[in-house]
Formats: C-alpha cells, sequence, structure tokens
C-alpha cells in the first residue's frame, strides 16, 4: 500500500489520546468512552478488560473507524497510527488503513461474513481488490491463509459457505479475512466470548503463533481475566468509558493499584474459596446518560470518601515509572497497600 | 439411600429428524440425552459440566418436565415422574423448580414483578390461599434481596442480575425441595455473578435445597458445587466429588476440558499442562461407534470403537469414569 502521509516510522504504532465517544440519542446523550488512553506496540499484546458497557467495543470501533453515526460522535481526542491522526483522514484514506494496516475480528464470525458467497470467493476477493491479484493467484491465496489458520482440507472447504463451518472453523476464517492482507494491529474484540473453552484454546494458541510469526500488535478486548492472564503483556482495565489502571500483566495479578481492579480480582472464584462466599462489588455500574458526579466508580467503591464525590481523579496518577503504570484513584498508594 | 432427592435411570431423549412437509418421515433421531444415570441428594449440588450442544439443557428440562423422555425413569422421592399423571404430577412437578440462563428473555415484558413471582401460585392455588398471595411475594422479594415495594414494576427497570433474582424468586415460590439451574449466571457480570452465586449458596443454608447446576464456567461450578458430572455427547463420562473430578480426572475428556481453562494468574502461564484437542464435537444425530469421544482422543485404542465403555469405578479410577484405560492425571496442578 502507498504510504500514508506523515507516517513516521518511530513514533508508536497505535495511540489513542484522550478518546471521547457519545451517542445521541431519544433518551439522553450516552457517554460511552470518556477519555480512553492507551498505545501499543508490535509484537506486543494489550488487553482491554473490562465489563460489559464499559466501552470496549465502542473504543475498538472508534479506532477502526466504523462507528455507529448517527447516533455515534467521535467528539474529543486522537487515535494515532505511527503518528498519523486516523480521525482527521479523509474516508478513502480510512478505508485503505482499515484494509491494510488496522483489522479487526469481532465476536459474531457468522454475521462478519457474508452468507451468500463462499468463503474462497471472500477471501480472494480481499486480493483481487487490494492487491489486484488474478482469479486464480487470489485462490491460491486463499488457500494458503485458510492453511495458516489450520483448516483442515483448505483446499475443499475453500468452496464452503459460511454456515458450513462450525463456530471455532468461523472464527478461524474470520482471522483469516482479517490477516489476509498482512495488517501491523490485530483487534480482536471478544474473539472467544461464544465458544467452548475446548475451542477458545484453540484459537487462541493460534491467534498468538500468528501473531508472534508476523509481530503484529494485538488489542485483546474480553472480560475473562483467565484469558489476560495467560496471553497478555499489559492490561488496561476500563469502567464507565474510561481506562482506569494501566500496568504491565503481573503486577496487576499481583498488586492491582486502583479500586476496582482490586473488587474484580477478588470476585473470581477461586479454590480457597470454596465454601466461602465470594466478594461482590455492591451496586450496579452506571447508567451511562448519568455518570456520576467526581470519580464514576464512587458510588460501589470501598475506599470512596468525600473527595471521590467531588473531585474526579486525573487521567493518571505514576503508579510507577518502572514498569509503566498508573491509575486514576485519589487513593490508589491505600490500595496499594502502601 | 434414604437422603435421594432425586435419580434418573436409563434418561433417554432423542429428536426425530424429518424429511417431507406434509408426509413427515423419520430419518434419523439426534440423541440429545442419551442414557443418563444421576443421583442428587438432599442440601446437595450436583454440578454438570460440557460443551455446548453435549445435552445439559435437554436434560434440564427432562428434570422439570417441559420435555417428556424417550425412554427411562426419573424418580422424585421414590415416586417415578415419567408415569405419574393428572393431580399427582402436578403435586410432584411442584417440588422440582427452574432459574433459566437469560435474564433479558426469560421474563415476560408484559407482566409486573409481582406478578410473574406469584404466577405459580395461580397453578398450584393450595399453596397460598388467594388473601395472601401479595404478602408471599413481598416475602420472596425480600427473601432474594430486592426492594418489596417494587412488586409493581416491569423486568425492564430491572438490571440483569436483579432479573435473575427474580427467576430464582420464582422458583422459589412453591417451596420446592430441588432447583435447577440452567446456566443461571452465564450471561453475568463477574462481580454482578459473584452477588447471584451466593444468594444461591444462602438459599440453599436457609431452606435445604439441592440443586442441579448448569455451566460451562468450571469455576464457578467448582465453587457451588459437591458433586460434578460430566457430560459428553448426550452421556455422563465422569462423575464424583468435586475435588476427584478436579484434581484427579480420569477420563481424558474431563482432563482436556480442565486443561483448557485459562487460570488467572499469570504466574502459571506455560507452566499448566495443557491438552489441547483437535476437531469438534461430533454431531449428536450420527455418534461414534464404542467410545463417543473417540475421534478427538489421543489414547483411543482399538476397542474403543468396538465397545462402549460403562460408567464406573475402575481399577485405576476410584471415581465412576466411562473410559476403558480410565487414570488420573493431575492437569491443573498449581491452581
Ligand atoms: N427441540 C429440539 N429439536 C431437535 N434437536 C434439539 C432440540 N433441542 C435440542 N436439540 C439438540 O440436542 C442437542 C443437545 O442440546 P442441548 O440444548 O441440551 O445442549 P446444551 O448442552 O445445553 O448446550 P449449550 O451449552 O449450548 O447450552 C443439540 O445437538 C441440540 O441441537
Ligand atoms: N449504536 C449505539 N447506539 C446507542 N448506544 C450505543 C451504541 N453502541 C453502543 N452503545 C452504548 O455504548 C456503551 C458502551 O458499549 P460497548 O462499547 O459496546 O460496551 P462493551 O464494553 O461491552 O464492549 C453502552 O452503554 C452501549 O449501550
Ligand atoms: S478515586 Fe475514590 S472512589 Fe474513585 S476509585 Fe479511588 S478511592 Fe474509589
Ligand atoms: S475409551 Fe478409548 S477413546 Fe474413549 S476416552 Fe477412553 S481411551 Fe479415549
Ligand atoms: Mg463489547
Ligand atoms: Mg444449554
Amino acid at each position: 500500500m502507498d504510504v500514508l502521509p506523515g507516517v513516521d516510522a518511530r513514533a508508536p504504532l497505535l495511540e489513542v489520546n484522550d478518546l471521547h465517544v457519545e451517542f445521541r440519542t431519544g433518551y439522553g446523550v450516552a457517554k460511552a468512552v470518556n477519555g480512553a488512553n492507551f498505545w501499543l506496540s508490535p509484537g506486543e499484546t494489550l488487553a482491554i478488560l473490562g465489563e460489559s458497557g464499559c466501552g470496549k467495543s465502542v473504543t475498538a470501533q472508534a479506532i477502526m473507524g466504523i462507528l455507529d453515526t448517527p447516533p455515534g460522535y467521535v467528539t474529543q481526542g486522537q487515535i494515532r497510527y505511527r503518528g498519523v491522526d486516523l480521525l482527521k483522514l479523509p474516508e478513502d484514506q480510512r478505508r485503505k488503513v482499515r484494509a491494510n494496516k488496522i483489522a479487526m475480528i469481532f465476536q459474531d464470525a457468522l454475521s462478519a461474513l457474508n452468507p451468500v458467497y463462499t468463503v474462497g470467493f471472500q477471501l480472494g476477493e480481499l486480493f483481487r481488490k487490494h492487491r489486484g491479484m488474478s482469479r486464480a493467484d487470489a485462490r491460491k491465496r486463499a488457500i494458503d491463509l485458510l492453511d495458516q489458520v489450520k483448516i483442515p482440507a483448505a483446499k475443499v472447504r475453500v468452496n464452503d459457505y459460511p454456515h458450513q463451518f462450525s463456530g471455532g472453523m468461523r472464527q478461524r476464517v474470520m482471522i483469516a479475512m482479517a490477516l489476509a492482507l498482512d495488517p501491523e494491529v490485530l483487534i480482536a474484540d471478544e474473539p472467544t466470548t461464544a465458544l467452548d473453552v475446548t475451542v477458545q484454546a484453540q484459537i487462541m494458541g493460534l491467534l498468538a503463533d500468528l501473531q508472534r510469526q508476523r509481530n503484529m500488535g494485538l488489542i485483546l478486548i474480553t472480560h475473562d481475566m483467565g484469558v489476560v492472564a495467560d496471553v497478555a503483556d499489559r492490561i488496561s482495565v476500563m469502567y464507565a468509558g474510561k481506562v482506569v489502571e494501566e500496568a504491565p500483566v503481573y503486577d496487576i495479578y499481583a498488586r492491582p493499584a486502583h479500586p476496582y481492579t482490586r473488587a474484580l480480582l477478588e470476585s473470581i472464584p477461586r479454590l480457597d474459596m470454596k465454601g466461602q462466599q465470594l466478594s461482590v462489588i455492591r451496586g450496579l455500574p452506571p447508567a451511562l446518560t448519568d455518570i456520576p458526579k467526581g470519580c464514576a466508580f464512587n458510588p460501589r467503591c470501598a475506599y470512596a470518601r468525600d473527595a471521590c464525590r467531588q473531585d474526579p481523579p486525573p487521567p493518571a496518577y505514576q503508579v510507577s515509572v518502572q514498569p509503566h503504570r498508573t491509575a486514576r484513584c485519589h487513593f490508589f498508594r491505600e490500595v496499594l497497600g502502601e | 439411600m434414604s437422603d435421594v432427592v432425586l435419580e434418573t435411570k436409563g434418561l433417554v431423549k432423542h429428536f426425530p429428524i424429518t424429511q417431507g412437509i406434509v408426509f413427515k418421515s423419520k430419518v434419523g433421531a439426534v440423541r440429545a440425552v442419551d442414557g443418563v444415570d444421576i443421583q442428587l441428594r438432599r442440601g446437595e449440588t450436583l454440578g454438570v459440566v460440557g460443551e455446548s450442544g453435549c445435552g445439559k439443557s435437554t436434560l434440564a428440562k427432562l428434570l422439570v418436565g417441559l420435555e417428556t423422555p424417550t425412554a427411562g425413569s426419573i424418580n422424585v422421592r421414590g415416586e417415578d415422574m415419567v408415569k405419574l399423571k393428572g393431580a399427582a404430577l402436578r403435586r410432584a412437578r411442584r417440588n422440582i423448580q427452574m432459574v433459566l440462563q437469560d435474564p433479558y428473555t426469560s421474563l415476560n415484558p408484559r407482566m409486573t414483578v409481582g406478578d410473574i413471582i406469584g404466577e405459580p401460585f395461580e397453578i398450584h392455588p393450595e399453596v397460598v390461599p388467594k388473601g395472601g398471595r401479595q404478602r408471599a411475594v413481598q416475602d420472596l422479594l425480600d427473601t432474594v434481596g430486592l426492594n418489596p415495594d417494587h412488586i409493581n414494576r416491569y423486568p425492564h427497570q430491572f438490571s440483569g442480575g436483579q432479573r435473575q433474582r427474580i427467576g430464582i424468586a420464582r422458583a422459589l415460590a412453591l417451596k420446592p425441595e430441588i432447583i435447577v439451574c440452567d446456566e443461571p449466571v452465564s450471561a453475568l457480570d463477574v462481580s454482578i455473578q459473584a452477588q447471584v452465586i451466593n444468594l444461591l449458596e444462602r438459599l440453599q443454608d436457609e431452606f435445604g435445597l439441592s440443586y442441579i447446576f448448569i455451566a460451562h464456567d468450571l469455576s464457578v461450578v467448582r465453587h457451588i458445587s459437591d458433586r460434578v458430572a460430566v457430560m459428553y455427547l448426550g452421556k455422563v463420562i465422569e462423575t464424583g466429588h468435586d475435588q476427584a473430578i478436579y484434581e484427579q480426572p480420569t477420563h481424558p475428556y474431563t482432563q482436556a476440558l480442565l486443561s483448557a481453562v485459562p487460570v488467572p494468574d499469570p504466574r502459571l502461564r506455560g507452566l499448566r499442562d495443557q491438552i489441547v484437542l483437535e476437531g469438534d464435537v461430533p454431531s449428536p444425530a450420527n455418534p461414534p461407534s464404542g467410545c463417543r469421544f473417540r475421534t478427538r482422543c489421543w489414547k483411543a485404542q482399538e476397542a474403543c470403537a468396538q465397545q462402549e465403555p460403562l460408567l464406573q469405578i475402575r481399577e485405576r479410577s476410584p471415581h465412576p469414569s466411562a473410559c476403558h484405560f480410565a487414570e488420573i492425571r493431575d492437569v491443573v496442578r498449581g491452581r
């Protein structure tokens, strides 16, 4: 692909800065993303962790430029690929980035594939359209890719329609489509949530292999703290549209710095908790049309005090410099037990 | 044994596969549940796990009478539910209730919470006299941790976790001894999931309930279960105390299933003895001969295709296991 104007090879691969997204609906303005910050390097896996509705998918859609507009609008912030702010690009260039540089796979593979074309045709189309390949060459590449994602008998299955594949195989086909044009960034939005654990293990193993081979940056969106512990290098924890904590995976599990992260980790059933009550986070996540004043987590937080109900904590208290850790909490030192 | 509250023997449910529109002819059968023997004791929780499509929900529906078995018996307090009819059947059904997975679609959106929870009283008017029903419903709301004043609200005015509490209150209305929970927390977020699990455990202690607890999250099942049954293609392939199943599994399928569960501790990354199964579950309309797991089993031998392994205690399996070569392998060490 021809180089984007302004691309700086030394700039971070992907950088999201102070991203705000809102949905203007009949029942009010839902503030789905309220200042998300994170970055991604080549070969790295960043997990975005959070409960449903906290803005994970909307963030991904904003990066991809596939936000549902209206009612969804990016109202503030930057999304930089190698230094270029994607939000400022005209739509045709955005589309090229989407195909060639940043790709995405979704939870529901069936809805992302076209039911009326064979898998081989859909894959081949990518090569014909974006690489100007002949029909025969495109087909060869399609088979090659299905092979890479470990579809057995790829030569035969290339002629099948999406509904003829099982859930796990469809997910493989979608991975093949996303990787067809060798993107540098892959965003996987709950790629295994709908699958059985045995199939999940296959797919996560495949993603890890492909990522290593290609030195791709991977953003894994999930609510499963087991999956995160297994594959992530770094984690960004989201709550009510904000990244509330970011840290390397080992640090966050060993010593969370934000009360929400800590409460999440404590609510997982563990072996030594058998026969005891699980710890719970009281209450519910806020309605995004009516986010609490001060710190959004304050009504549910065990550490909350007056300051939390008045002043929102700044975007990123530096928890430590080496490793790089931040937390959006006035009292993170207390949470760390310092 | 006297403390067994529910027992199934040879329970089977085949769904016919038909061809033709006017003159339907049977061309085969989906063997959703294919010979299941389980026992549930008073006050205990039996966890049921297995991959999607292995027959868990069908088993649940058979137990509560939402499906009629093709063969087999369901004994509750010494009576075979399959043979009961009329008033006797209705009385027996009262005793075994169900909580469903999806808190968003399993409640009628046009009924108030009071009507939803009180509906079982319409079907079984003998349980609470008409004048006492509102009070009974409010007590139930209070029992499951909801505000009794919200009796006239509609389901959409509640969150997912709260709706699941409504479903639980409804299941409790007829004071059953047994509750079958089909994926009761699967649609909920972790923080809410913990609230509902704690509630179920409290109610069990308070009312001496017995639970059949179906879930695909193996750590949730481990937390709540006293015993566990592992299903594969319509059959129970291993069963035992939770510790036996989780720490000393002897069936290759159980071992693979457990080893695939990611552990929420990054220090154990790469240290797990992970068994990655190839391929998918075969179709229950046409299960493999002999052992049903043999198409994905790394230990399969000639004998496995010939002879079906029975669910029984074996030389190297101290608890029942349906594998000719059952043998303990601890796949979750360090957890
Ligand atoms: N009414 C029906 N008619 C035909 N086949 C059915 C019917 N109900 C279930 N089945 C089939 O029976 C098998 C078992 O289904 P069941 O719903 O019990 O699985 P399950 O273990 O609950 O799966 P999941 O984990 O996805 O909920 C599946 O192959 C399913 O397609
Ligand atoms: N097309 C849309 N219209 C209105 N609201 C939306 C739309 N898409 C997402 N939202 C809202 O944005 C919030 C964040 O959603 P999402 O990013 O999908 O959450 P998750 O973290 O579960 O992926 C939710 O409250 C959701 O209801
Ligand atoms: S700022 Fe206050 S309310 Fe927010 S997480 Fe920290 S302690 Fe809790
Ligand atoms: S009986 Fe044979 S095929 Fe079946 S689980 Fe045992 S070893 Fe595997
Ligand atoms: Mg989402
Ligand atoms: Mg089911």
